[in-house]
């Protein structure tokens, strides 16, 4: 068997798509340039000289008016919480709690005003932090740096402040501290991390704002409050707790507005707003709805309130609070003044003079930065940028005509301020189109890249499929397919490696291996051309074959039709935001689509109807074969699963009347106690119940008599991990302050639990990985005498017990032998488990992964894990049937229609388990199962999360190889009982198709070739699904959903492409690995037995049916010249689920596999079992 | 002979067709404010009962059921309970499937079950005048080369179509084009009546070009 040219093969195709990928991202996703200069001081675009005789010390651009100012964030705080509506009779908990600020704003309407904050998108912390301080827009991109902050390169205003010589006072969330680093005066720094953590940061900050406060030791001091963030992640908005924290953040401000002195402004902000579900990060109205609070005890406005709070972008923030402070304002800033906090205390016409000043100040800033970012980038287009530099210059021009008469004392009050009016209505204009430009022209995209990621991706695919077509285990295939375009792709990255070295330039990663997979691209399909027109020949010369093939070509071609319209279906839908919005429903209903339309076909096809003559038709249902009920219920019950399944989907906010599933919010947010506990006990039950079926299952096929440390480990760590799980959520789920006294441990079990999950998890996966066969051998030859043991070395009294059965057995067989055979050699070896021992290997890794998963998950979505499970079930029996009814001809190859069906409900459950593909609807939570405080580093919180995105993903394309491996599991038996009937002559297959898996075994090549084969057909099935979605992305870049809808799902299809190719690798290797085992295993057996005739018979239960030779006198001969080489690789002849190896005569009852079958595969009974034997003989 | 029974096949599928434009048009005469997306509900009760009458009567006049056999008055009546019982078990079943296929499961179960109706209207109840509650024949019929007569090929498509048609016409319920027609199951039960009258003018047209190549084996 070919092993690593398998592996090479898919981990080169994996690598085309991901050069792809990344290629095409490096071209999408927005970039903007930050430019290093900044502000100073003495910049020559101060105002007048009149005027600047006047600025006080200590004041750059613009007089100072506050010398102080307290800057509260408190985050997520949504605009909603901070209205006051004396109206409301019965409040929500998160309404009318922020009672201070409207005793303010009522009592001092001229000392303070509530805004509305409009938050630009993304709303996750960080880029709101770099917004309100640099004053500018972040990019797309930068959502991912979300948990690792780095340093703002930008001029920002804390950057100003520390060069103007003002103390600047840091207080809360430690996010600060990455963005700002040694800017402080002096800061008090807390974890931010753990969103279920309400008061850490808080309480800090409490501790230290008042005693601050009262020191007089800074200029500029900031406070920044995570609590009614992390209760709106934990709770919710609309939940008691809420109520709690607003009312402590109501009490803070009551009392902190006592400790101010009459120079200081105090600014409350939220950074975002949040949704219904406490999410931010997206651009829904209530996301991006936060609220600004001004108060000073010095009267700020010169008018009253306006009755609806105003609308104040959130960049708006910066040029205030630097002219009003006397800094400068940061060089790349966009946003505007706030006028009306400039007017001071004078007449009208001083009042609007002033604000014209900070107004022109502030258009000169933003011209100045609009200027030189041309000259660095050419994203912004150019003439807009000629139009508003003539708006600028006009405005200007009118200025300085203005100011003029204004000294000159030459105009009238009143057409003085009517001509006021229109000049800052000029400048706000002028203002607001550079910010509108900005925002819409910072999607500065590489064509060339997009179209370039695109073609590699397309050809990819391309790839994938004409591969599958011609997969075949010669060496001449992976020489050219494989071996060759490796050596293309190799020979121009070191070109274009020497270039760069030549030419000295920065080598760029992405771009080499692009090069390089396009050239390995080129040279696969340069010589899979070359070997075409060989094909082509030979076709050529048997004429009357041309024509046949060419009709059957057609007919191949119809016949895919069938699954890839389907697929077609599903790509198409990428390319509408409406179905992308609706994708959670679209994947069931082209599953469901699909599994009926393949069960009407094979119904068209008269597959499902005996294929008696047609009297028989006319006796009721008897024509329609007994299995034809089985497959329906299969059928029946897959679709069931399915509309299940959708009762746990996530919301997205382009569907309003959406609602969230229940069960997506963690047990400990149900406020009911009783049923707490009732969903408790059955999602433990639901565990249990997974492990009780798993089990059986491979008890059902043998794989549980061993006494390897696997199986072992399958016995007793198996319901150990659900133990653990079943304690992790009780601990999880019970109320915070129910527990007193018990707290510190509850802390401890928290972390402990998930712990010893994954200590056990990965003890199995290792445990699997060293050997995993889960073979049962018992040696019961007359010439050894002694039991093989593959399983050396664990001598523990189980084993020896295990041993004794065996030894009674065998001397009641060979009694009873010698009573019935004369002569022949009596010896038998049984294996047991050896026809299941591919899957049984893939079921428990599985099932581990499953666990795992599931821990990473709300205790409720184990419900959808279990349907998953089931689900998978049932697809890959429907598909063992349909084969089996279909009659294949290749029983080595997977048809499209499993792997489409596959991968449907891999991202079906991509949404069930409460998934979306928005950045807002990420369970972040998945970062602290086991961890109690902040993560060190970035990989494990980035691995952990991952793991719970594409949960779904994983489970399936590690289960991808199953699709091969079912069919032989479950043997069919409607051949089995037709054939023996009407073909007599066919026997010898017959005997074949009970060897299970090991059939996969006799023929190593085409093992190899199908798991390659299949591997690529999963590729380019997933392959065109991200083909469709790229192409949407790229298409519909300037659509208005591009960053709400289309951006989001390439980044997370791309990212569960990725996710799921290299699961698929590992389910392949895994494969591969039992390969290994189960050669070493039988040269082992080959070892420790006398060379010569061997015979592998599948064997069931360890029970009674084993051996009842006496009854069944007949025999089945054996070949006798069988080399030992031969042994471990092939004619290996079996019967029943499992094998036993025996050089010579088995008995023939233990053919009998048994009635029951867990797995549903419907199997001969004894009688015909032994009927076959009679024939046979 | 042959051509005669095809005119007569068009004659009595456009004669459908024809109906079923007229529930759309007629009943706005008699009541004020009918219209077919309007008082959707309304409509679908009077497209099922007008093209199920209008099949009965079909199918009595040219007598397309192939074993005419005399048989007693009991008999018929057992039969045509019997034709009664599989109407309302397909109308069940067909629920069934549509909300597997994701439809609302407690809201508008009105709205689905009339669909369900519409659906077993367009296709068992041509069965059940076809063939008669007699399921093996339907097995038959709905199998390559499984039918026997020109009436049963246009039944074969006349169905495809009309499930086909509700398939696709849960496409657009998706989009966000706020149309009155997107609302469940307005969409779906048009598709179903448009793909069942697109199959009534397909089948004799399908009939008279393949006419050659069919050749129905007589039992």
């Amino acid at each position: 068997m070919q092993r690593w040219p398998v592996l090479l093969f898919l981990a080169w195709v994996c690598f085309l798509f991901f050069a792809g990928i990344g290629l095409f991202m490096s071209g999408f996703l927005l970039t903007r340039i930050e430019l290093a200069s900044s502000s100073s001081c003495s910049d020559p675009l101060v105002p007048p000289p009149w005027e600047r005789q006047s600025l006080p010390p200590g004041s750059c651009w613009a007089p100072q008016r506050f010398s102080k100012a307290v800057l509260v964030i408190i985050d997520a705080l949504r605009f909603e919480f901070a209205r006051f509506n004396t109206a409301k009779a019965s409040p929500l908990p998160y309404e009318n709690k922020l009672s201070v600020l409207h005793h303010l704003a009522t009592s001092q309407p001229r000392h303070a005003r509530l805004y509305r904050f409009r938050a630009d998108p993304p709303t996750a912390t960080m880029q709101r932090i770099k917004g309100l301080t640099t004053g500018s827009l972040p990019t797309f991109i930068d959502v991912g740096s979300n948990f690792a902050t780095y340093a703002i390169q930008e001029d920002n205003l804390l950057a100003q402040l520390v060069q103007n010589g003002r103390r600047v006072v840091f207080m809360g969330d430690d996010t600060w501290e990455g963005l700002f680093p040694k800017k402080f005066f002096r800061s008090y720094f807390f974890p931010s991390f753990n969103v279920k953590d309400l008061h850490t940061v808080d309480d800090g900050i409490l501790q230290h704002l008042y005693p601050t406060v009262d020191s007089g030791e800074w200029d500029v001091l900031i406070a920044h409050f995570l609590g009614v963030d992390h209760c709106g992640h934990k709770h919710g908005p609309d939940h008691p707790e809420m109520a709690k924290k607003l009312t402590q953040m109501n009490e803070m401000l009551r009392s902190l507005v006592d400790h101010l002195g009459n120079d200081t402004l105090l600014l409350v902000a939220g950074d975002h707003g949040m949704t219904e579900t406490g999410d931010h990060g997206g651009d829904s109205e209530k996301e991006v709805n936060a609220a600004l609070f001004v108060y000073s005890k010095t009267p700020l406005f010169g008018t009253g309130p306006p009755e609806e709070p105003e609308v104040v972008p959130q960049v708006n923030l910066v040029p205030t609070v630097a002219l009003l402070l006397g800094v400068p304002i940061p060089y790349s800033n966009i946003g505007e003044v706030m006028a009306e906090l400039f007017s001071g205390d004078g007449d009208a016409v001083s009042a609007a003079l002033q604000q014209l000043s900070v107004y022109h100040i502030n258009a000169k800033q933003v011209d100045r930065f609009l200027h030189s970012y041309s000259l660095v980038a050419q994203d912004l287009p150019a003439e807009q940028l000629q139009r508003l530099q003539e708006l600028f210059s006009s405005a200007v021009e009118e200025h300085t005509r203005l100011l003029a008469q204004v000294q000159g004392a030459t105009l009238v009050p009143l057409e003085l301020e009517s001509r006021l009016g229109s000049l800052i209505g000029r400048f706000q204009l002028y203002l607001r189109e550079a910010r509108a430009l900005c925002t819409q022209s910072w999607a500065r995209f590489h064509p060339l890249r997009m179209v370039g990621g695109c073609t590699l991706i397309a050809a990819s695919c391309l790839l994938c499929y004409v591969a599958s077509e011609l997969a075949a285990a010669s060496d001449s295939f992976y020489r050219s397919c494989l071996l060759y375009p490796l050596l293309w792709g190799l020979v121009v990255a070191v070109l274009l490696g020497l270039a760069h070295a030549f030419t000295q330039e920065g080598l760029d990663l992405l771009i080499v291996s692009s090069w390089a997979a396009a050239a390995s691209q080129l040279g696969f399909f340069w010589h899979w051309w070359s070997r075409h027109p060989k094909r082509a020949r030979l076709a050529g010369s048997q004429p009357p074959l041309a024509s046949v093939g060419l009709r059957q070509r057609l007919r191949a071609w119809l016949g895919l039709a069938f699954p890839m319209g389907i697929l077609l279906f599903r790509c198409g839908a990428m390319f509408s935001d409406s179905f992308v919005v609706a994708e959670a429903r679209v994947a069931p209903f082209l599953l469901a689509s699909l599994v009926m339309l393949l069960v009407g076909k094979l119904h068209w096809d008269g597959r499902l109807t005996a294929p008696e003559g047609p009297k028989q038709q006319l006796l009721g249902f008897s024509s329609y074969r007994r299995e034809i009920w089985y497959l329906l219920c299969l059928v029946a019950m897959l679709l069931v699963c399915v509309r299940l399944s959708s009762f746990f989907h996530q919301c997205r906010e382009e569907i309003p009347q959406c609602r969230p599933s229940l069960f997506l919010s963690p047990l400990a947010s149900l406020r009911n106690t009783r049923a707490k506990n009732l969903f408790y006990l059955l999602c433990v039950a639901l565990l249990a119940g997974l492990v009780y079926a798993v089990r059986s299952w491979l008890r059902h096929y043998g794989n549980l008599n061993s006494s390897d440390p696997l199986v072992l480990f399958v016995r007793w760590g198996f319901p150990l991990v659900v133990l653990c799980i079943a304690c992790y959520w009780a601990v999880a789920s019970s109320a915070d302050d129910s527990l007193g006294k018990l707290q510190e441990l509850v802390q401890v079990a928290v972390v402990a639990f998930p712990w010893a999950v994954y200590g056990l998890a990965s003890v199995g996966l290792l445990l699997l990985l060293c050997n995993p066969m889960t073979v049962f051998a018992k040696d019961t030859r007359e010439s050894a005498g002694s039991i093989v043991t593959p399983y050396l070395g664990v001598p523990s009294s189980e084993v020896d017990f295990l041993h004794v059965i065996p030894q009674i057995y065998k001397r009641m067989q060979e009694s009873q032998k010698s009573r019935l055979e004369r002569g022949s050699c009596k010896a038998t070896v049984a294996a047991y488990g050896l026809g299941s021992v591919y899957s049984a290997a893939l079921v428990i890794a599985l099932t581990l992964l499953g666990f795992l998963l599931m821990l990473l998950h709300s205790e409720r979505l184990s419900l959808a894990f279990l349907l998953l499970f089931l689900e998978a079930f049932m697809l890959l029996h429907i598909h063992t049937r349909a084969k089996g009814l279909a009659g294949d001809a290749e029983p080595f190859s997977v048809p499209w229609y499993a792997v489409i069906s596959w991968l449907l409900a891999a991202s079906q459950f991509f949404y069930s388990t409460g998934h979306q593909p928005i950045f807002p609807a990420i369970h972040w939570n998945a970062a602290f199962v086991g961890f109690h405080l902040d993560h060190s580093t970035n990989l494990l919180p980035a691995v952990l999360v991952g793991a719970n995105t594409f949960a779904s993903h994983i489970l399936f394309a590690v289960g991808c190889p199953l699709l091969l491996l079912w069919p032989f599991v479950c043997e069919m038996p409607s051949s089995q009982k037709r054939k023996p009937k009407k073909e007599p002559r066919e026997e010898p297959q017959e005997m074949e198709e009970h060897m299970m898996e090991m059939r996969l075994r006799e023929s190593p090549e085409k093992f190899s070739a199908a798991l390659l084969q299949l591997g690529l057909k999963y590729l380019f099935v997933l392959g065109t699904q991200l083909l469709a979605c790229v192409c949407a992305a790229m298409i519909l870049r300037r659509h208005l959903m591009v960053w709400k809808v289309f951006a989001p799902k390439f980044l997370f299809e791309s990212l569960g492409f990725v996710v799921s190719s290299i699961c698929l690798l590992l389910g392949i290797s895994l494969v591969m690995r039992v390969d290994c085992a189960v050669s070493t295993w039988f040269s082992q057996l080959q070892l420790s037995s006398y060379t010569g005739k061997v015979e592998v018979m599948l064997e069931s239960l360890l029970g009674s049916r084993a051996f009842f030779p006496s009854k069944n006198p007949r025999n089945r001969q054996v070949g006798s010249t069988h080399s030992p080489d031969s042994v471990a690789s092939g004619p290996l002849r079996s019967s029943g689920p499992m094998p036993r190896v025996q050089p010579c005569v088995p008995p023939l009852a233990a053919l009998v596999p048994p009635a029951d079958l867990a797995g549903g595969c419907v199997v001969p009974s004894a009688r015909e079992a032994a009927g076959q034997g009679s024939l046979r003989y | 002979m042959k051509e005669a029974e095809i005119r007569r096949l068009l004659a009595a599928n456009l004669l459908c067709v024809f109906s079923i434009i007229l529930t759309a048009v007629v009943p706005a005469f008699f009541w004020d404010g009918f219209t077919v997306l309007g008082t959707h509900l309304a409509w679908l009760c009077i497209c099922s009962v007008c093209v199920s009458a209008l099949n009965i009567i079909l199918h009595l006049v040219l007598k397309t059921n192939l074993s005419p056999k005399r048989s007693s008055f009991a008999h018929k009546i057992s039969r045509f309970l019997k034709c009664c019982i599989y109407f309302f078990m397909s109308c069940i079943l067909f629920h069934a499937i549509i909300v597997l296929y994701g439809a609302p499961l407690i809201e508008s179960v009105t709205e689905t079950f009339l669909f369900a109706v519409l659906l077993s209207t367009f296709t068992t109840l041509q069965c059940l005048c076809m063939l008669g509650p007699n399921i093996q024949a339907w097995i038959r019929v709905f199998s390559k080369n499984g039918a026997m007569s020109i009436w049963e090929s246009s039944l074969q498509i006349t169905t495809m179509c009309s499930i086909l048609g509700a398939w696709f016409g849960a496409f657009p319920i998706p989009l966000d084009w706020d149309r009155p027609w997107q609302v469940w199951p307005i969409s779906c039960s048009l598709g179903a009546t448009f793909g069942y009258m697109a199959g009534l003018v397909i089948a004799p047209l399908w009939i008279y070009w393949n006419r050659k190549q069919l050749t129905y084996k007589s039992r």
